[in-house]
């Protein structure tokens, strides 16, 4: 066959404790992200996505904790996102287990960031966070401080330039469907997929298994993400995987 | 199991990932190591790696002793070593990715930027893909398993292929001879499969 369509649910840590977590199964701990991600491990999520929001500089380190404690139970890729602003701060996350690490703002601020992690760790552990509203017809621009504060800057040349830098990955994520569940920005995502030979995950308003499909075949991503469809138990990864293989696509048995 | 697995420690970044599968694995004595004595006289040995074939080879060679306790340990006591990814990727002559760099030369071959005829395929090779066994050897068998790299390994004799996958044609998946044995995919991050694989390498006898 091929390589196939990656399927990863996301969890949004905040101070080392998940926001809007699972409850699909009895959990001991429903704010523990090492359960959680032990609980997707098992149903067979091709990577995990941590997104660390936590507010404070002083409590960065905890996400650093959590993803120490998941590598010793998990056995599936993880990326981690959020807060990453320098080289170290990624290398932090690479020992404790982390496979990838997503940088957003810091890459607006200095995409030079993108070619010291590519540089000192390898493109295949860079991953680049695109977060774009769109602003005109076919135009997106992105957003920072979870899409509230506009930068000016077109999405599709950022996400070139950061490819270009050493990227090997991108994140691409629509503020304006993030939590609406009314389906990726399949144009935004397809734009710049087209554009770029690295690999693009969709990201942002997944409501159904049939969006998560339309990310790929409309939207030209190789992997697709979503939350809150895993979270609550709607559909499980398994169900994910069916319907991905039902519309002819590659993807786990 | 008084056997000592030594696990070599150039500071890769999956070193704790593979050592954590290791124990899921049920290995019982796994020595984390840049020390050569302890390479010398380990029972198995097992080489990770990520990122780029050049600062993997340059950290792993600037071990006082180590390329020559793995020679002596490998090569002419002959216990089972496995590479992975990076560490695989090692074991060929020479790997060409920000210049051109010397490998161990334990299996014939040159690793280099993967480049499909396709442009739509996208690089790196990134996720879950086949591993196909075309040789028959015993640690081998046919599943899915994750796959994360940029550069590839030509190899100079196609018998020392020992399976493949697929991505814009075909790519060399695990390489061997006698007891040497280098996987291209993470067995640390495939799951069941992967856990699966390094049990039987814990349990192999060349």
């Amino acid at each position: 066959m091929t390589v196939r369509i990656r399927v990863i649910p996301c969890l949004d840590v905040a101070n080392g404790r998940v926001v809007k977590g699972v409850n699909f199964v009895d959990l001991q701990d429903a704010g523990d992200p090492v359960e959680q991600a032990q609980a997707y491990d098992a149903a067979g999520a091709d990577e995990l996505c941590f997104l660390d929001i936590t507010a404070s500089h002083e409590k960065r380190d905890t996400i650093i904790d959590v993803v120490r404690r998941t590598a010793e139970v998990c056995f599936m890729p993880v990326t981690v996102g959020g807060g990453v602003r320098t080289a170290d701060d990624a290398r932090a996350l690479l020992m404790a287990g982390a496979d990838k690490v997503a940088v957003n703002s810091a890459a607006v601020a200095r995409p030079e960031v993108v070619s010291d992690i590519a540089t000192r760790f390898g493109s295949q552990c860079m991953v680049a966070s695109i977060d774009a509203r769109r602003v005109a017809e076919g135009r997106w621009e992105i957003f920072t401080h979870g899409g509230r504060t506009p930068t000016g800057i077109d999405a599709l040349e950022h996400a070139l330039r950061l490819a270009k830098l050493g990227a090997g990955e991108l994140l691409v994520t629509s503020m304006d469907r993030d939590g609406t569940r009314d389906g990726y920005d399949l144009e935004l995502v397809r734009t710049i997929a087209d554009a770029v030979s690295i690999p693009v995950v969709a990201s942002g308003g997944v409501g159904n298994l049939d969006h998560l499909v339309e990310g790929v075949t409309r939207g030209h991503a190789n992997a697709v993400l979503a939350a809150s469809i895993f979270h609550f138990g709607e559909h499980s990864i398994a169900e994910a995987h069916d319907a991905l293989r039902a519309a002819g696509l590659p993807a786990r048995t | 199991m008084s056997e000592t697995i030594a696990l070599i420690d150039f500071g890769a970044g999956n070193l704790h990932s593979v050592h954590n599968a290791l124990m899921a694995a049920g290995a019982g004595n796994v020595a984390v190591t840049a020390d050569p004595v302890i390479v010398a006289q380990a029972d198995r040995i097992i080489l990770p790696g990520v990122g780029a074939f050049g600062a993997c080879r340059d950290a792993l060679f600037a071990i006082d002793g180590m390329i020559d306790a793995l020679e002596q340990r490998v090569g002419k006591d002959g216990v089972p070593f496995l590479g992975i990814c990076v560490g695989m990727q090692m074991l060929a002559d020479k790997g060409i990715e920000y210049g051109a760099h010397d490998g161990l030369g334990w299996i014939g071959g040159t690793v280099k930027a993967i480049e499909p005829a396709d442009e739509r395929i996208k690089i790196p090779h990134m996720g879950w893909n086949d591993v196909t066994p075309t040789a028959g050897h015993e640690l081998l068998e046919s599943g899915e398993a994750y796959y994360l790299h940029g550069y590839h390994f030509d190899v100079a004799d196609e018998a020392d292929i020992l399976a493949t996958t697929s991505h814009g044609g075909s790519l060399v998946a695990a390489v061997g001879r006698d007891n040497i044995v280098g996987v291209q995919f993470h067995p640390e991050k495939s799951q069941a499969y992967g856990l699966a694989f390094l049990q039987q390498f814990l349990e192999w006898k060349p």
